[in-house]
Protein backbone atom coordinates (compact mmCIF):
# COMPACT_ATOMS: atom_id res chain seq x y z
CA UNK A 1 0.00 0.00 0.00
CA UNK A 2 1.19 3.46 -0.88
CA UNK A 3 -0.25 6.44 0.90
CA UNK A 4 -1.05 9.63 -0.96
CA UNK A 5 -1.94 12.75 0.96
CA UNK A 6 -5.12 14.51 -0.09
CA UNK A 7 -3.43 17.92 -0.16
CA UNK A 8 -0.96 16.65 -2.76
CA UNK A 9 -3.89 15.80 -5.02
CA UNK A 10 -5.31 19.31 -4.65
CA UNK A 11 -1.92 20.88 -5.41
CA UNK A 12 -1.37 18.66 -8.45
CA UNK A 13 -4.80 19.48 -9.89
CA UNK A 14 -4.35 23.23 -9.33
CA UNK A 15 -0.99 23.09 -11.07
CA UNK A 16 -2.44 21.15 -14.03
CA UNK A 17 -5.28 23.67 -14.51
CA UNK A 18 -2.83 26.58 -14.59
CA UNK A 19 -0.28 24.93 -16.86
CA UNK A 20 -2.87 23.56 -19.27
CA UNK A 21 -4.50 27.00 -19.50
CA UNK A 22 -1.36 28.67 -20.81
CA UNK A 23 0.70 25.91 -22.46
CA UNK A 24 -0.39 24.15 -25.62
CA UNK A 25 0.79 20.50 -25.51
CA UNK A 26 3.91 19.92 -27.65
CA UNK A 27 2.24 17.33 -29.89
CA UNK A 28 -0.59 19.76 -30.72
CA UNK A 29 1.86 22.59 -31.40
CA UNK A 30 3.85 20.29 -33.72
CA UNK A 31 0.69 19.30 -35.65
CA UNK A 32 -0.23 22.97 -36.13
CA UNK A 33 3.26 23.62 -37.47
CA UNK A 34 3.06 20.68 -39.89
CA UNK A 35 -0.37 21.85 -41.04
CA UNK A 36 0.94 25.35 -41.70
CA UNK A 37 3.72 23.96 -43.89
CA UNK A 38 1.26 21.84 -45.85
CA UNK A 39 -1.49 24.40 -46.46
CA UNK A 40 -1.50 26.11 -49.83
CA UNK A 41 -4.21 28.69 -49.08
CA UNK A 42 -2.69 31.95 -47.79
CA UNK A 43 -5.67 32.52 -45.46
CA UNK A 44 -5.31 29.06 -43.90
CA UNK A 45 -1.58 29.60 -43.45
CA UNK A 46 -2.16 33.00 -41.86
CA UNK A 47 -4.72 31.61 -39.38
CA UNK A 48 -2.37 28.78 -38.41
CA UNK A 49 0.45 31.29 -38.02
CA UNK A 50 -1.76 33.30 -35.64
CA UNK A 51 -2.60 30.19 -33.62
CA UNK A 52 1.09 29.35 -33.23
CA UNK A 53 1.91 32.94 -32.29
CA UNK A 54 -0.96 32.81 -29.80
CA UNK A 55 0.53 29.69 -28.20
CA UNK A 56 3.97 31.33 -28.00
CA UNK A 57 2.49 34.44 -26.45
CA UNK A 58 0.39 32.54 -23.90
CA UNK A 59 3.44 30.57 -22.81
CA UNK A 60 5.46 33.73 -22.37
CA UNK A 61 2.86 35.99 -20.75
CA UNK A 62 0.94 33.22 -18.92
CA UNK A 63 -2.28 34.65 -20.36
CA UNK A 64 -4.74 31.84 -21.06
CA UNK A 65 -4.51 30.39 -24.60
CA UNK A 66 -8.21 31.11 -24.95
CA UNK A 67 -10.55 33.26 -22.88
CA UNK A 68 -12.88 30.27 -22.58
CA UNK A 69 -10.89 28.25 -20.09
CA UNK A 70 -13.53 25.58 -20.21
CA UNK A 71 -15.34 23.33 -17.82
CA UNK A 72 -12.75 21.14 -16.08
CA UNK A 73 -12.95 17.45 -16.97
CA UNK A 74 -10.75 15.03 -15.05
CA UNK A 75 -10.07 11.35 -15.46
CA UNK A 76 -8.83 9.94 -12.16
CA UNK A 77 -7.39 6.42 -12.09
CA UNK A 78 -6.82 5.11 -8.59
CA UNK A 79 -4.45 2.17 -8.22
CA UNK A 80 -5.66 -0.77 -6.11
CA UNK A 81 -2.66 -0.40 -3.85
CA UNK A 82 -3.16 3.29 -3.16
CA UNK A 83 -4.52 4.57 0.11
CA UNK A 84 -5.70 8.16 0.18
CA UNK A 85 -5.27 9.94 3.47
CA UNK A 86 -6.69 13.14 4.85
CA UNK A 87 -10.03 13.60 3.13
CA UNK A 88 -12.32 12.94 0.20
CA UNK A 89 -10.81 12.65 -3.25
CA UNK A 90 -13.70 14.31 -5.13
CA UNK A 91 -13.51 17.31 -2.80
CA UNK A 92 -9.73 17.42 -3.20
CA UNK A 93 -10.01 17.52 -6.99
CA UNK A 94 -12.64 20.26 -6.87
CA UNK A 95 -10.49 22.23 -4.43
CA UNK A 96 -7.63 21.97 -6.92
CA UNK A 97 -9.82 23.26 -9.76
CA UNK A 98 -11.00 26.14 -7.56
CA UNK A 99 -7.42 27.07 -6.68
CA UNK A 100 -6.01 26.67 -10.19
CA UNK A 101 -8.73 28.74 -11.87
CA UNK A 102 -8.41 31.52 -9.28
CA UNK A 103 -4.62 31.74 -9.18
CA UNK A 104 -4.17 31.23 -12.91
CA UNK A 105 -6.56 34.09 -13.79
CA UNK A 106 -8.62 31.56 -15.72
CA UNK A 107 -12.22 32.33 -16.64
CA UNK A 108 -14.89 30.71 -14.51
CA UNK A 109 -17.51 29.41 -16.89
CA UNK A 110 -19.64 27.02 -14.81
CA UNK A 111 -23.22 28.01 -14.02
CA UNK A 112 -26.56 26.65 -12.87
CA UNK A 113 -28.33 25.10 -15.88
CA UNK A 114 -31.63 26.86 -15.21
CA UNK A 115 -30.92 30.15 -13.41
CA UNK A 116 -27.58 30.49 -15.29
CA UNK A 117 -26.05 31.88 -12.07
CA UNK A 118 -22.27 31.40 -12.18
CA UNK A 119 -20.93 29.15 -9.40
CA UNK A 120 -18.03 31.60 -9.18
CA UNK A 121 -15.12 29.17 -9.00
CA UNK A 122 -15.49 26.88 -12.04
CA UNK A 123 -16.63 23.96 -9.89
CA UNK A 124 -18.06 21.39 -9.83
CA UNK A 125 -15.63 19.71 -12.22
CA UNK A 126 -16.70 16.70 -14.26
CA UNK A 127 -14.78 13.83 -12.69
CA UNK A 128 -14.54 10.27 -14.02
CA UNK A 129 -13.11 7.77 -11.52
CA UNK A 130 -11.65 4.44 -12.47
CA UNK A 131 -10.08 1.63 -10.42
CA UNK A 132 -6.88 0.22 -11.96
CA UNK A 133 -4.13 -2.17 -10.85
CA UNK A 134 -0.95 -0.75 -9.31
CA UNK A 135 0.12 1.74 -6.68
CA UNK A 136 -0.17 4.96 -8.65
CA UNK A 137 -2.75 7.68 -8.94
CA UNK A 138 -3.04 9.07 -12.48
CA UNK A 139 -5.01 12.21 -13.26
CA UNK A 140 -5.65 13.60 -16.74
CA UNK A 141 -7.12 17.07 -17.06
CA UNK A 142 -9.00 18.40 -20.07
CA UNK A 143 -10.56 21.86 -20.40
CA UNK A 144 -13.67 21.73 -22.56
CA UNK A 145 -14.71 25.05 -24.06
CA UNK A 146 -18.33 25.83 -24.89
CA UNK A 147 -17.82 26.41 -28.61
CA UNK A 148 -16.62 22.89 -29.36
CA UNK A 149 -18.64 21.21 -26.61
CA UNK A 150 -21.86 22.52 -28.21
CA UNK A 151 -20.92 20.80 -31.48
CA UNK A 152 -20.54 17.36 -29.85
CA UNK A 153 -23.27 14.71 -30.16
CA UNK A 154 -24.39 11.27 -28.98
CA UNK A 155 -26.53 9.03 -31.17
CA UNK A 156 -27.76 5.43 -31.22
CA UNK A 157 -27.19 3.90 -34.64
CA UNK A 158 -28.77 0.66 -35.83
CA UNK A 159 -26.20 -2.17 -35.80
CA UNK A 160 -26.76 -2.64 -39.55
CA UNK A 161 -25.33 0.84 -40.18
CA UNK A 162 -21.93 -0.42 -39.06
CA UNK A 163 -18.64 1.37 -39.72
CA UNK A 164 -20.07 3.13 -42.78
CA UNK A 165 -22.81 4.61 -40.59
CA UNK A 166 -20.28 5.68 -37.99
CA UNK A 167 -18.16 7.37 -40.62
CA UNK A 168 -21.09 9.14 -42.20
CA UNK A 169 -22.29 10.47 -38.85
CA UNK A 170 -18.86 11.76 -37.81
CA UNK A 171 -18.22 13.43 -41.17
CA UNK A 172 -21.61 15.13 -41.18
CA UNK A 173 -21.11 16.29 -37.60
CA UNK A 174 -17.78 17.94 -38.39
CA UNK A 175 -19.24 19.44 -41.58
CA UNK A 176 -22.28 20.88 -39.76
CA UNK A 177 -20.10 22.22 -36.97
CA UNK A 178 -18.25 24.33 -39.54
CA UNK A 179 -16.37 27.23 -38.02
CA UNK A 180 -18.14 27.05 -34.63
CA UNK A 181 -15.77 24.72 -32.73
CA UNK A 182 -12.62 26.63 -33.79
CA UNK A 183 -11.18 24.27 -36.39
CA UNK A 184 -8.74 22.65 -36.85
CA UNK A 185 -10.28 20.36 -34.25
CA UNK A 186 -9.45 17.05 -32.64
CA UNK A 187 -12.27 14.54 -32.90
CA UNK A 188 -12.90 12.01 -30.14
CA UNK A 189 -15.11 9.13 -31.24
CA UNK A 190 -16.69 6.76 -28.71
CA UNK A 191 -18.21 3.58 -30.11
CA UNK A 192 -20.03 0.93 -28.10
CA UNK A 193 -20.63 0.61 -24.38
CA UNK A 194 -24.04 2.11 -23.73
CA UNK A 195 -25.63 5.54 -24.29
CA UNK A 196 -23.72 7.19 -21.43
CA UNK A 197 -20.56 5.16 -21.84
CA UNK A 198 -20.13 6.11 -25.51
CA UNK A 199 -19.95 9.77 -24.50
CA UNK A 200 -17.37 8.98 -21.83
CA UNK A 201 -15.32 6.95 -24.31
CA UNK A 202 -15.35 9.79 -26.84
CA UNK A 203 -14.05 12.16 -24.20
CA UNK A 204 -11.49 9.71 -22.91
CA UNK A 205 -10.19 9.23 -26.46
CA UNK A 206 -9.18 12.90 -26.35
CA UNK A 207 -6.78 12.25 -23.48
CA UNK A 208 -4.44 10.42 -25.86
CA UNK A 209 -1.51 12.27 -27.42
CA UNK A 210 -1.98 13.18 -31.08
CA UNK A 211 1.13 11.27 -32.08
CA UNK A 212 0.24 7.99 -30.41
CA UNK A 213 -1.00 5.09 -32.49
CA UNK A 214 -3.92 2.94 -31.33
CA UNK A 215 -2.64 -0.49 -30.19
CA UNK A 216 -5.37 -2.23 -32.20
CA UNK A 217 -4.24 -1.98 -35.87
CA UNK A 218 -7.82 -2.13 -37.14
CA UNK A 219 -8.84 0.88 -35.04
CA UNK A 220 -5.59 2.67 -35.90
CA UNK A 221 -6.51 2.28 -39.59
CA UNK A 222 -10.03 3.55 -38.95
CA UNK A 223 -8.63 6.65 -37.22
CA UNK A 224 -6.45 7.38 -40.25
CA UNK A 225 -9.33 6.74 -42.65
CA UNK A 226 -11.57 9.20 -40.80
CA UNK A 227 -8.83 11.80 -40.50
CA UNK A 228 -8.17 11.68 -44.25
CA UNK A 229 -11.89 11.91 -45.07
CA UNK A 230 -12.47 14.81 -42.68
CA UNK A 231 -9.57 16.77 -44.12
CA UNK A 232 -11.21 16.55 -47.52
CA UNK A 233 -14.23 18.50 -46.26
CA UNK A 234 -12.43 21.77 -46.88
CA UNK A 235 -13.75 23.44 -43.71
CA UNK A 236 -10.19 24.48 -42.89
CA UNK A 237 -8.74 26.69 -40.14
CA UNK A 238 -11.42 28.99 -38.72
CA UNK A 239 -13.83 27.55 -41.32
CA UNK A 240 -12.24 29.61 -44.09
CA UNK A 241 -11.21 26.70 -46.29
CA UNK A 242 -8.08 24.60 -46.46
CA UNK A 243 -6.74 21.13 -46.01
CA UNK A 244 -6.64 21.17 -42.22
CA UNK A 245 -10.09 20.63 -40.77
CA UNK A 246 -8.90 18.21 -38.07
CA UNK A 247 -5.54 17.70 -36.38
CA UNK A 248 -6.40 14.14 -35.46
CA UNK A 249 -9.10 11.55 -34.81
CA UNK A 250 -9.03 9.33 -31.73
CA UNK A 251 -11.37 6.37 -31.38
CA UNK A 252 -12.23 4.43 -28.22
CA UNK A 253 -14.38 1.32 -28.67
CA UNK A 254 -15.96 -1.20 -26.30
CA UNK A 255 -18.44 -4.07 -26.61
CA UNK A 256 -22.10 -3.03 -26.54
CA UNK A 257 -25.61 -4.57 -26.45
CA UNK A 258 -26.32 -6.68 -29.55
CA UNK A 259 -29.30 -4.49 -30.49
CA UNK A 260 -27.36 -1.23 -30.25
CA UNK A 261 -24.55 0.74 -31.83
CA UNK A 262 -23.95 3.69 -29.49
CA UNK A 263 -21.85 6.45 -30.99
CA UNK A 264 -20.54 9.70 -29.54
CA UNK A 265 -18.55 12.43 -31.23
CA UNK A 266 -16.69 14.78 -28.92
CA UNK A 267 -15.21 17.71 -30.78
CA UNK A 268 -12.26 19.43 -29.18
CA UNK A 269 -10.87 22.70 -30.51
CA UNK A 270 -7.24 23.27 -31.49
CA UNK A 271 -6.85 24.90 -28.07
CA UNK A 272 -6.51 21.40 -26.64
CA UNK A 273 -5.85 22.06 -22.97
CA UNK A 274 -4.69 18.64 -21.80
CA UNK A 275 -2.38 17.77 -18.93
CA UNK A 276 -1.45 14.61 -17.09
CA UNK A 277 0.08 13.85 -13.73
CA UNK A 278 1.02 10.59 -12.03
CA UNK A 279 1.31 10.61 -8.24
CA UNK B 1 -8.88 40.79 -50.90
CA UNK B 2 -8.23 44.36 -49.90
CA UNK B 3 -6.90 45.63 -46.60
CA UNK B 4 -8.47 48.55 -44.72
CA UNK B 5 -7.76 50.51 -41.59
CA UNK B 6 -11.02 51.71 -40.04
CA UNK B 7 -11.80 53.76 -36.96
CA UNK B 8 -15.03 53.53 -34.98
CA UNK B 9 -17.78 54.69 -35.03
CA UNK B 10 -18.24 53.27 -38.54
CA UNK B 11 -20.17 55.11 -41.23
CA UNK B 12 -22.27 53.66 -44.06
CA UNK B 13 -19.42 54.52 -46.44
CA UNK B 14 -16.90 52.62 -44.28
CA UNK B 15 -19.06 49.53 -44.44
CA UNK B 16 -20.31 49.61 -48.03
CA UNK B 17 -16.80 49.43 -49.50
CA UNK B 18 -16.05 46.15 -47.70
CA UNK B 19 -16.31 42.76 -49.41
CA UNK B 20 -16.23 39.26 -47.88
CA UNK B 21 -12.58 38.26 -47.54
CA UNK B 22 -11.22 41.75 -46.92
CA UNK B 23 -8.87 42.25 -43.98
CA UNK B 24 -9.67 45.12 -41.61
CA UNK B 25 -7.57 46.59 -38.82
CA UNK B 26 -10.02 48.21 -36.42
CA UNK B 27 -9.17 51.07 -34.10
CA UNK B 28 -11.26 53.10 -31.69
CA UNK B 29 -13.91 52.00 -29.21
CA UNK B 30 -15.81 48.72 -29.46
CA UNK B 31 -18.24 47.10 -27.00
CA UNK B 32 -18.35 43.57 -25.66
CA UNK B 33 -21.68 41.77 -25.31
CA UNK B 34 -22.78 38.17 -25.43
CA UNK B 35 -25.94 36.14 -24.72
CA UNK B 36 -27.13 37.60 -21.42
CA UNK B 37 -26.10 41.18 -22.28
CA UNK B 38 -27.93 40.96 -25.62
CA UNK B 39 -31.08 39.82 -23.86
CA UNK B 40 -30.91 42.82 -21.52
CA UNK B 41 -30.03 45.19 -24.33
CA UNK B 42 -33.08 44.08 -26.32
CA UNK B 43 -35.32 44.43 -23.25
CA UNK B 44 -34.19 48.07 -22.96
CA UNK B 45 -34.82 48.72 -26.66
CA UNK B 46 -38.24 47.05 -26.48
CA UNK B 47 -39.38 49.30 -23.64
CA UNK B 48 -38.08 52.43 -25.34
CA UNK B 49 -35.21 52.97 -22.88
CA UNK B 50 -31.77 54.19 -23.92
CA UNK B 51 -29.11 51.53 -24.48
CA UNK B 52 -25.91 51.86 -22.36
CA UNK B 53 -23.93 53.02 -25.41
CA UNK B 54 -24.77 54.63 -28.74
CA UNK B 55 -25.70 51.89 -31.20
CA UNK B 56 -25.49 54.12 -34.29
CA UNK B 57 -22.19 53.27 -35.96
CA UNK B 58 -21.15 50.95 -33.14
CA UNK B 59 -19.19 47.70 -33.28
CA UNK B 60 -20.07 44.87 -30.88
CA UNK B 61 -17.52 42.19 -30.07
CA UNK B 62 -18.95 38.84 -28.94
CA UNK B 63 -16.43 38.22 -26.21
CA UNK B 64 -16.26 37.33 -22.55
CA UNK B 65 -12.60 37.78 -21.59
CA UNK B 66 -10.71 35.91 -18.91
CA UNK B 67 -9.87 37.95 -15.76
CA UNK B 68 -7.24 40.65 -16.27
CA UNK B 69 -3.96 39.86 -14.52
CA UNK B 70 -2.62 42.79 -12.45
CA UNK B 71 -0.24 44.01 -15.16
CA UNK B 72 -2.61 43.99 -18.17
CA UNK B 73 -5.75 45.89 -19.24
CA UNK B 74 -7.61 42.67 -20.04
CA UNK B 75 -7.16 38.90 -19.98
CA UNK B 76 -7.37 36.62 -22.97
CA UNK B 77 -10.04 37.97 -25.35
CA UNK B 78 -10.96 35.98 -28.45
CA UNK B 79 -14.38 35.69 -30.11
CA UNK B 80 -17.22 33.47 -28.93
CA UNK B 81 -19.57 31.57 -31.29
CA UNK B 82 -21.96 34.03 -32.94
CA UNK B 83 -25.07 31.96 -33.72
CA UNK B 84 -26.22 32.28 -30.11
CA UNK B 85 -26.57 36.04 -30.68
CA UNK B 86 -28.70 35.52 -33.80
CA UNK B 87 -31.79 35.59 -31.58
CA UNK B 88 -31.10 39.28 -30.97
CA UNK B 89 -28.78 40.47 -33.73
CA UNK B 90 -31.38 41.57 -36.36
CA UNK B 91 -32.97 43.88 -33.79
CA UNK B 92 -29.63 45.36 -32.73
CA UNK B 93 -28.56 45.91 -36.35
CA UNK B 94 -31.88 47.71 -36.94
CA UNK B 95 -30.82 50.29 -34.34
CA UNK B 96 -27.71 51.23 -36.31
CA UNK B 97 -25.08 48.69 -35.28
CA UNK B 98 -22.55 48.63 -38.15
CA UNK B 99 -20.57 45.52 -37.32
CA UNK B 100 -20.33 42.55 -35.00
CA UNK B 101 -17.21 40.47 -34.39
CA UNK B 102 -17.37 36.76 -33.61
CA UNK B 103 -16.79 33.33 -35.08
CA UNK B 104 -19.01 30.91 -36.99
CA UNK B 105 -21.93 31.19 -39.37
CA UNK B 106 -24.87 33.61 -38.96
CA UNK B 107 -28.47 32.65 -39.69
CA UNK B 108 -30.59 33.91 -42.61
CA UNK B 109 -32.36 36.63 -40.62
CA UNK B 110 -29.11 38.12 -39.39
CA UNK B 111 -27.62 38.05 -42.89
CA UNK B 112 -30.75 39.76 -44.21
CA UNK B 113 -30.52 42.41 -41.48
CA UNK B 114 -26.94 43.16 -42.56
CA UNK B 115 -28.10 43.74 -46.13
CA UNK B 116 -31.13 45.80 -45.08
CA UNK B 117 -29.26 48.05 -42.64
CA UNK B 118 -25.87 48.20 -44.41
CA UNK B 119 -23.79 46.38 -41.88
CA UNK B 120 -21.17 43.64 -41.74
CA UNK B 121 -20.02 40.66 -39.72
CA UNK B 122 -16.34 40.29 -38.95
CA UNK B 123 -14.55 37.11 -37.92
CA UNK B 124 -11.59 37.09 -35.55
CA UNK B 125 -9.32 34.08 -35.05
CA UNK B 126 -11.17 31.76 -32.66
CA UNK B 127 -8.91 30.49 -29.93
CA UNK B 128 -6.29 33.20 -30.37
CA UNK B 129 -7.42 35.10 -27.27
CA UNK B 130 -3.97 35.83 -25.90
CA UNK B 131 -2.79 37.26 -29.21
CA UNK B 132 -5.97 39.29 -29.82
CA UNK B 133 -5.80 40.79 -26.32
CA UNK B 134 -2.59 42.55 -27.34
CA UNK B 135 -4.66 44.80 -29.65
CA UNK B 136 -6.90 45.90 -26.76
CA UNK B 137 -5.34 48.85 -24.94
CA UNK B 138 -8.06 49.73 -22.44
CA UNK B 139 -11.12 48.00 -21.07
CA UNK B 140 -13.78 48.92 -18.53
CA UNK B 141 -17.22 47.63 -17.58
CA UNK B 142 -19.89 50.21 -18.46
CA UNK B 143 -23.17 48.35 -17.95
CA UNK B 144 -24.89 45.25 -16.56
CA UNK B 145 -22.29 44.83 -13.83
CA UNK B 146 -24.53 42.18 -12.28
CA UNK B 147 -23.74 39.85 -15.19
CA UNK B 148 -20.18 39.40 -13.94
CA UNK B 149 -17.91 38.25 -16.77
CA UNK B 150 -20.77 38.81 -19.24
CA UNK B 151 -21.15 42.53 -18.43
CA UNK B 152 -20.84 45.08 -21.24
CA UNK B 153 -17.32 46.44 -21.59
CA UNK B 154 -16.08 49.45 -23.46
CA UNK B 155 -12.78 48.51 -25.05
CA UNK B 156 -10.27 50.71 -26.80
CA UNK B 157 -8.60 48.81 -29.62
CA UNK B 158 -5.64 49.55 -31.85
CA UNK B 159 -5.35 47.73 -35.19
CA UNK B 160 -7.53 44.86 -34.03
CA UNK B 161 -7.29 42.26 -36.87
CA UNK B 162 -10.55 40.96 -38.37
CA UNK B 163 -11.75 39.45 -41.63
CA UNK B 164 -15.00 40.37 -43.38
CA UNK B 165 -17.15 37.20 -43.25
CA UNK B 166 -20.48 38.72 -44.34
CA UNK B 167 -20.53 42.01 -46.24
CA UNK B 168 -23.43 44.44 -46.69
CA UNK B 169 -24.15 43.12 -50.18
CA UNK B 170 -24.93 39.50 -49.33
CA UNK B 171 -21.37 38.23 -49.84
CA UNK B 172 -20.12 35.47 -47.53
CA UNK B 173 -16.68 34.02 -46.94
CA UNK B 174 -17.60 30.63 -45.45
CA UNK B 175 -17.75 27.92 -48.10
CA UNK B 176 -20.03 24.88 -47.88
CA UNK B 177 -18.20 21.74 -46.72
CA UNK B 178 -17.50 19.22 -49.49
CA UNK B 179 -19.36 16.11 -48.28
CA UNK B 180 -18.83 14.38 -51.60
CA UNK B 181 -15.04 14.65 -51.42
CA UNK B 182 -15.18 13.31 -47.86
CA UNK B 183 -17.24 10.34 -49.04
CA UNK B 184 -20.36 11.07 -46.98
CA UNK B 185 -22.85 12.46 -49.43
S1 LIG C 1 -13.92 26.39 -29.11
FE1 LIG C 1 -11.99 26.27 -28.00
S2 LIG C 1 -10.60 27.75 -28.94
FE2 LIG C 1 -12.68 28.20 -29.62
S3 LIG C 1 -13.39 29.77 -28.18
FE3 LIG C 1 -14.08 27.79 -27.40
S4 LIG C 1 -12.47 27.10 -26.00
FE4 LIG C 1 -11.62 28.76 -27.25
Amino acid sequence: MRTIQIKDITEAVADMCMKAGAELPGDVYARLQQAKEKETSPTAREILRQLLENADMAKKTRLPLCQDCGIAVLFVEVGDDVRIEGGNIREAVNAGVRKGYAEGYLRKSVCDPFTRANTGDNTPAVIHFDAVPGDKLRIVFLAKGGGCENMSRVTMLAPAQGWEGVKRFVINRVADAGANPCPPTIVGVGVGGAFDRAAELAEKALTRRLDDIHPNPDIAAKEKELETALNKLGVGPMGLGGETTVLGVKIAAEPCHLACLPLAVNIQCHSHRRKEVVL
Amino acid sequence: MAEYKLTTPLTDDDVIQLRAGDVVLLSGVIYSARDAAHKKLCELLETGKAPPFKLQGAVIYYVDPSPAPPDRPIGSAGPTTSYRMDFFAPRVYSYGLKASIGKGKRNGETRKAMRDYKAVYFGAAGGAGALLSSSIVESQVIAFDELGPEAIREMKVKDFPVLVINDAHGGELYAAPDLKAAGAE
